[in-house]
Order: structure tokens, then sequence, then C-alpha cells
């Protein structure tokens, strides 16, 4: 595809060079006035109209080729509940927009070639039409008005972090340059916290005269059962971080001084993801990617690449100093019984706390 | 009768009082000509142009070949590239620099300054701004604040690099990375001197458009370029003032121990003092200028591409009086909208809402523009001039990046491609690119005004059709790289495997990159080469109804070396027929607007 790209903007350019050279000849010839000489006449007119038709034909050829060979690059089918209708909604507003930008587009610059300057050509004196101004002020009023009812439902229903359906409470806890979970343990709540509690073990500061926060549970790695309604709490210690969670299409700012939150329920596991074709195909062509990237690599002495096996992962989506690239953590969704499993094998607060002390 | 439009050279050499005898540095360095002065801002903005564009091809170069070495980096970044591999400190350096430079010192004081300077006095009939002094007060000390910004590249521990948006804590803590220290000091100094520059520019324009129109020249026979100045002048005393405001209170946290914008932070083991400041508080304050910024930077170049159209057209433009309905309808709406920014940082969902709501609001007076534009070019006599071609690039870039608005500007849909390459996409093309044609529009247009000579028209093509294919070979595919969660700001994408893919489209958009940043050398040449070696200029090149081309071709102070010509029309009279459906002029389809209205011609239609 890319070869296909650059191939094809090469001959665009080629056309370009050989169209100026042409109008470098014609400007040569002597009989133009030297008054008008760089203003351009109907010779440039009618070549720069062309081009206007050649550019938006190449321009269309373009949209197309990138809908088509990029069309892996979009994220899979959401593994959230929320997801789907996220993505339905995108789906139907790139269509919308895909629909105006090949019409006006089109518009535009058909007409710079249709009415390209011609000596003796009489421009018509329009200068007003109220019903036009209307009609083209209603369209994107009803439109918009559409999208926007759509999306504000969706957001109120994303956005509500209640706990009716007895939500999982989690916290994701931010820091340079990396990412800590707290589980809540079998209270289901998290107990207090501030960085100013933060001492040898106790690395997120959580509040030790809390019995909240006794159950609580530290871990470097987010485990979610699927299915059930998760409330993430975020805080972070130090600067701004945001937690971008795409496959979930689920994203928050990190913000330090306040809890921030977002609540959804993960709905496939990892498992699950992993084995879809989309995944395995992608997947597979990463490998294929990173094959040939070791080859090199092994050739100039250095180790070669890992391969590369599908996790969730949540990354840091906001400027946050120097390794702010490489700020991530794994997100695992499995069943319920393994996720029970996994935290039983996890340390309570209390614990940690009792460690230290010895 | 195609004489009409040169109001005189020769009568009334006996009003020259406004000529003084100048030395080299009142006519050159402190001038308080307003022709000087935007000469002044538009090469000092092409200047930071050209640092800016090159910042962004050292990140590309970076991206597409992450932590390799590479000689430029070596050459041009010393020890930021040690055995020339960048640092990743310089990279958000870069990042920050490149945006800080190309939104206020190209986009803003390059773009804004240079036409309104030059076409407020010109356009409405004055002889110069309201206060010359002011004006040129203005342009030293925006002078002084590119020195100082520039400046901070050098300093030991690195220049801002907490991105253009400066957000606390990362932006008000030396400890959370070197950039924050006195190379961020140093940001907001420079930016506090931009902003008193921006300041005292703007009430000058506002001040001028009220108070110094000719006679005969009503608010609505002013040129749709006078009115996007004018509108764009009033939101910036509205808006700058707020970022002042920020930066200063961002001044107090680093320096004064206040705690404005910081709370309960943990960094290199220590506990701050700070406590019940709010990050999100400083996001509100920056938002309220940075969005109506947004606009700053469009409104003129709109404007300039509306005069443009209209006179390349040989037409109207198509609804004047909605036009300006739209810039005023997006002028107040830009105050309004920049919670959109802002959707995930925290705040209360329910303003997410209202956010949403007037963002999406404002794509309707931006719909309208951008139809208007495509009717102006419809039954038009279309003469593709070098600034014709950029005003129907903007459109289309307007277009284009417009459109994926209506995306980000959804809350819903924003939270997943927030802070992705989507946005860099969009924001590049529907502000960077589309206000960058606009300003190249406005040079290939007013160079004969400003330096009586022609720059040379095919250089111009290339330049366009150059420009034109690598903007879109750039920013086209990279909202495909966005739509994969990438997000910006990262040095490099090699530690997420499941980016891998998108590494062959990274090396794609930098040689686009590359190839059209040198694209611009072709205009670089025409522009310097023409100053001195152009073409002379005729009187009114274009053939245009708009004041600045009734000035004869001497270039004075005062403008007009007889009395000012009055106004009698509007400046939109071209084409304009009679009853009979000849010109209302005979044998010229157009109608200055110091030409009275001639017999049995109609005021119609505005």
């Amino acid at each position: 595809m890319t070869a296909f790209l650059i191939i094809f903007i090469a001959a665009l350019f080629a056309i370009s060079v050989w169209q100026i050279s042409k109008i470098v000849n014609l400007g040569k010839s002597p009989e133009h006035d030297v008054e008008a000489a760089e203003v351009a006449n109907d010779s440039d007119n009618k070549r720069q109209g062309q081009m206007m038709l050649v550019f938006v034909i190449a321009m269309y050829i373009m949209m197309i080729a990138c809908f088509v060979g990029y069309q892996d690059y979009f994220l899979p089918d959401a593994a959230s509940a929320h997801g789907a209708d996220y993505d339905n909604l995108l789906l139907l507003t790139t269509v919308v927009i895909m629909v105006v930008q090949v019409l006006t587009q089109g518009l535009l610059h058909f007409f710079s070639y249709k009415y390209h300057g011609r000596k003796g050509q009489k421009a018509l004196f329009y200068a007003d039409n109220d019903r036009l101004e209307f009609i083209w002020t209603a369209i994107p009023v009803v439109v918009l008005a559409g999208l926007i009812l759509w999306g504000l439902f969706s957001w109120n229903d994303i956005m509500d972090a209640n706990t009716d359906d007895d939500p999982l409470i989690v916290e994701v806890y931010a820091y340079q340059f990396g990412w800590k979970v707290r589980y809540s343990g079998a209270d289901n709540t998290l107990g207090d916290a501030n960085v100013r509690f933060i001492e040898g073990q106790n690395v997120i500061g959580i509040d030790p005269t809390d019995k909240d926060g006794m159950d609580d549970k530290v871990g470097s790695e987010l485990h979610l059962p699927v299915n059930r309604p998760v409330i993430f709490k975020f805080r972070s210690q130090d600067v701004l971080h945001s937690a971008y969670m795409p496959h979930f299409r689920a994203q928050m700012n990190v913000v330090p001084g306040m809890v921030t939150q977002f609540k959804f329920t993960p709905s496939v596991t990892s498992e699950d993801y992993k084995s879809t074709e989309f995944m395995t195909e992608k997947v597979r062509k990463i490998n294929e990617i990173r094959r040939q990237k070791s080859k090199e690599l092994v050739a100039e002495g250095d180790v070669a690449l890992d391969p590369y096996e599908f996790e969730y992962y949540l990354l840091c989506n906001k400027i946050c100093g120097a390794s702010h690239y490489n700020m991530q953590m794994k997100i695992v969704v499995e069943s319920e019984e393994d996720y029970n499993e996994w935290l039983e094998t996890q340390q309570t607060f209390e614990k940690t706390l009792a460690n230290a002390e010895n | 009768m195609a004489q009409s439009i040169a109001v005189t050279a020769d009568q009334g050499h006996d009003e020259e009082h406004h000529h003084h005898k100048q030395t080299f540095v009142t006519k050159y360095i402190f001038s308080t000509d307003h022709k000087m002065i935007a000469k002044q801002y538009l090469i000092t903005g092409l200047i930071m142009g050209a640092i800016g564009i090159a910042m962004s091809v050292l990140m590309r170069l970076q991206l597409a070949n992450p932590g390799e070495p590479n000689m430029v980096f070596e050459a041009l970044l010393g020890k930021w590239a040690p055995d020339g591999v960048m640092d990743p400190n310089m990279y958000l350096a870069l990042v920050t620099i490149h945006g800080t430079i190309m939104v206020f010192f190209v986009l803003t004081a390059g773009l804004s300054g240079t036409f309104s300077n030059f076409l407020i006095p010109l356009q409405i009939g004055a002889r110069d701004m309201a206060s010359g002094f002011m004006n040129m007060v203005s342009y030293w000390l925006f002078f002084l604040s590119a020195a100082i910004m520039i400046g901070s590249l050098f300093v030991e521990l690195g220049p801002a690099a907490a991105g253009w948006t400066i957000y606390p804590p990362l932006s008000a803590l030396p400890e959370a990375m070197g950039g924050s220290g006195l190379g961020m000091t140093l940001w907001l100094v420079s930016m506090a001197i931009f902003i008193a520059s921006s300041l005292l520019g703007s009430l000058n324009y506002i001040v001028t458009v009220i108070n110094l129109r000719t006679k005969g020249m009503s608010m609505t026979r002013l040129p749709l370029t006078i009115w996007a100045f004018f509108v764009t002048a009033i939101i910036g005393v509205v808006s700058f003032p707020v970022l002042f405001a920020a930066a200063l209170l961002l001044i107090m946290d680093r320096s004064f121990g206040t705690s404005f914008f910081l709370s309960d932070i943990y960094i290199k083991g220590e506990v701050l003092a700070h406590q019940g400041g709010s990050p999100v508080l400083f996001e509100h304050l920056f938002w309220f200028l940075g969005h109506p910024e947004v606009y700053i930077v469009l409104l003129p170049a709109l404007g300039i591409t509306s005069e443009i159209i209209a006179t390349n057209s040989r037409k109207p433009i198509f609804g004047y009086r909605a036009m300006i309905a739209s810039i005023l309808a997006i002028a107040f709406l830009s105050t309004i909208v920049w919670g959109h920014h802002m959707f995930v940082s925290g705040m209360n969902p329910f303003l997410g809402s209202v956010f949403t709501f007037t963002t999406l609001l404002i794509a309707i007076p931006s719909a309208v523009k951008s139809f208007n534009y495509i009717t102006t070019l419809w039954k038009g006599n279309l003469q593709m001039n070098p600034g014709m071609l950029f005003s129907i690039g903007l459109v289309s870039t307007f277009i284009t990046g417009g459109l994926t608005g209506i995306i980000l500007g959804d809350s819903t849909l924003d939270i997943n491609v927030h802070d992705t390459y989507f946005v860099v996409a969009h924001f590049h093309l529907v502000m960077g690119i589309s206000a960058l044609y606009g300003l190249f529009a406005g040079v290939y247009h007013w160079f004969p005004k400003m330096f009586n000579r022609m720059m040379n028209k095919n250089l111009g093509y290339v330049h366009f059709w150059l420009t034109a294919i690598g903007a879109y070979g750039v920013f086209f595919p990279m909202h495909f790289v966005g739509m994969a969660g990438l997000p910006r700001r990262y040095y490099t994408n090699t530690n997420f495997p499941y980016f891998d893919d998108l590494a062959d489209t990274n090396k794609l958009i930098t040689y686009f990159a590359v190839a059209t940043a040198f694209a611009q050398l072709f205009f670089v040449y025409n522009f310097v080469k023409s100053i001195f070696f152009g073409k002379k200029a005729p009187a009114n090149p274009w053939k245009s109804n708009t004041l600045e081309w009734t000035t004869g071709d001497t270039h004075i102070h005062g403008n007009w070396a007889g009395p000012i010509p009055t106004v009698y029309r509007w400046p939109y009279d071209y084409s304009k027929v009679n009853e009979e459906g000849e010109y209302v002029i005979a044998g010229q389809d157009y109608a200055p607007q110091h030409i009275p209205m001639q017999d049995g011609e109609e005021e119609m239609n505005h």
C-alpha cells in the first residue's frame, strides 16, 4: 500500500513538474506585455484549473487508498459494554463527514476547473441568496443536532459512575513513569490515601490508620473479571497523566490532588480477544515485521526482538516527562474464577505493613 | 476609464506634510509607519516559521527512525544528541517550542500582525494606525519575546518541554523535568511580553477600525479582511489577558511557593508543601485563551481568503452579510467552547455535555463560510494567481480539517481519540495548514503593494502544488495512525509492539514532511529575489476594488499623497452590470470603492 502511495505521489509530482516546465516555456514567449507579466493569463488559468481537477481526483484516490490500505489500523471491536455504542457513533459520524468531504471538495475543485478565467468571459454578479443561506445553515443544524443528541445520550451513560450494579472498585495510581493498581479487597471500599503517607513499603500512600485500607491489595498488573462493571478511581502522585485504554474505549486524566473516575464493563476476556480473526491477523503481520527487523538487528550484532503476543494495555496519554513514551501497564481480562484465584495470590496492605515492621 | 482607479500620483504635492525626512533608523528600524511595521512583522514571522518548520522536520526524522543516530541531530542538537541519538527530553522540547513558535510567533504575530498592520489603514482609508508609536512598541515587544524564546533554546537544562499547553505540575516543577527550570521561566517571560505586544496591537486595530474609516466607509462597506482583523483583535483582547493571568499564577507557584495549581505532590522522594491547588484550573484558564487562539489564527486567514477569492473570481463574495454574521458567531462561540479540550480532564461530565453542544454549534457558521466560498467560485471568471490557489487550498484544508472536528468535538467520541495523532492531524489541517495558506495567499496577493514589485508566478505555482500535495500527504494518513490509538508526544512507539505496523506509515509521513519543508525554499527564493529584482508592479495588478490599490506606487508615510479617497460603494462590485447588461464602468469588470455610483446603477444586495 505504502509503495503504491509513493508511486502514485511520484507520478503526481512528475506531472506537476512537467506542467510547470510547460508553463515556464510559455512564460518565455515574447508577445507578453510587460505590465501583466506576473499576473495569471488565460493559459495559466486553464492549466491551473486542470491541475485543480487532477488534484481532487488524486485526493479521492488517496482517500480510498487510505481507507482500504489502513483499514486494519482502526481499533478492533470494543472490548467493553459501552464500546459498541461508541463504535457505531464513530462509524456514523465518519460516514457523514466523508460524504460531506467528497461532495464539498468535489464542488470546490470542479468549480475551480470549470470556471477558470477566459478572456471575455463574464462572471455572474451573484451576491446573495437568503434561501440558499438558509438551506445550508439548516442542513448542518439538523445533521449536527442528530449527532449531538446521540453523542450526549452516550456520554451521559458512559460518564454515569453509579454504584447500583455492584461495581468493582479499583484504583489506578500513576507516577513518573509507571502505574500501580489498588484493589479494594473484600469490603470493596478503598482506604483513604494521600501522598503524605508514602513511606517505605507503603508506596502509594495508603492511610495506615484507616480500617478500610487494611484489606486493599496493591499490584502492578491490572486484572479484571469479565462482564462485571468496574469503577476506576484515578490518582497521581506527581504530574498529570492520562490513563488510556484504547481497546475499551476508555480514557481519563489522572490529576494530582484529586480523584478522577471512569466506569466501564469489560466484555471480552484477553483470551477471546487474542483469538479473534482480526487480532490473529494483526499479530501475525506485526510478528512478520518484527522478524524482518530482528534479522537486521542480529546482523548488526544486536539482540533480536521478542515475538509479540497481544495483551490489553493501559498507556499514558498526557505528556508527563522524559519517559512518557514508555509508561504502560498490562491489563488482563479473565473469568471471575481466574480473577479471584489471581487476587488470592496478592498481598493485603495489612500484611505489607506487618512485613515492614518485622 | 481604465485609469479611474489611480486616485492620483501627481495631484497634490503640496499636501506632503505627512512625509517627514527620515533617517535609516526611523525608516527601517524604529519606524512608526504601519507599512514598515507590517513588513517587520512579516519577516520576523517568516524567520520564526523557518525555525518552527525545521523543528518539525527534526521530530519527523526521529519518528521515522526512532532512537537511531542521525547526522542532522548531531549537527544541530549538539549535546542533546549524544552520538547522534536524540535525547527524549529534546524531543519533548522540540514538540513544545515548535507548537509555541508556530501558534504564537508565526500564525498570530506573523499572520495577524503583518496583515492587520498593513491592510487596516490602507483598506479603511486612514493615513496610519491610531497610534503609530504604540504600534512600534508592539512590534519591538514581539521582537523581544521572540528573541527570549529563541534564547531559551540554549539554556543548560534545555528549553521548556511540557508541551505548548504547559500544564502544571509538569511545567511547575524542575524536579519533574529539566525543561521546567530556567527554560520554562524564559518561556513564561517571553509569553508575558508577547501578550503585552499582542494587546497593544489589538487595541490599536480596534480603535483604528472604529475611528479612522474614511468618509463613506460604513461598517457594511468594509472589506471582509478588515472585519476579520477587527473581530480577531476583539477576541485577542478578551482572551489573552486570561493567559497572562494563568502565566502569572504559574510563575507564583514556581517561584513564590503559592499553590494555585499544585496539590498533594510527591516527587523525587519528597512531599511538596503545596496543598489545595488544581491543575484543572490551569487547564480552564489556558484553554480560555487557547481555544479563541485557534480563531485568532484562523479568522485573519479566512478574511484574507474572502478578499482574494472575490477579487480573483471577479465576483462579489457570496453572502457578504452572512460572512460577517459567521465571523461574529464564530468569535462569540469561540469564547465558550474551551472545555472541549478537557472532556477527559476530570471536570464534571455535565460540563462536557455543555461544551459538546457549543462546540458543534460553532461548526454551523464554519459550514456557512465554506459553502459561501464555494458559491463564490460558481460561475466566476477565476484568475488563477498564486494567491488564489492558496485561497482555494485553504478552503480545502479548512473543510477536511474542520470535518474531523465533529468527531473530536463530540465528548463521547473524544474519549478514545483524545491526545492521539488524530488530534494532531485535525488541528494541523484546520488551523496550521489553513492559516499558513492564508499567510501565503496574503503574501502573494499583497506583495506588489508591500514592495512595489511582483513575485514570480511560476515559482508560486510550484510552491503551491508541492505544498498542497505534501500537506495532504503528511496529514491525511496521520488520521489513520491516530485511529489506531497512537498517542501524540511519544518519543518513540517501539515500546508498544502493537504499533509496529504503523512504522511504515510514519516513515511515509516523514518523507512528505521533509519534501514539503524543502518546497518552502521555492517561496523563500521567490520572496527574497522579488524584493530586489522582481518585475515592477503596476498600481493595481489584480484589478481589485479596495482602497489600498489607489495609493499610486510611491510608498509614503501617510499612504495617499493627495487627499484620502472617499468611499461610495462596497468593495465587491466585481462584474456588476447595469440594466443593459454592460459592466457599470464600460470596459472594466470592476468598480473600485472610491468610484461614485454610475448613472442608472443600483446599490444592491448588501
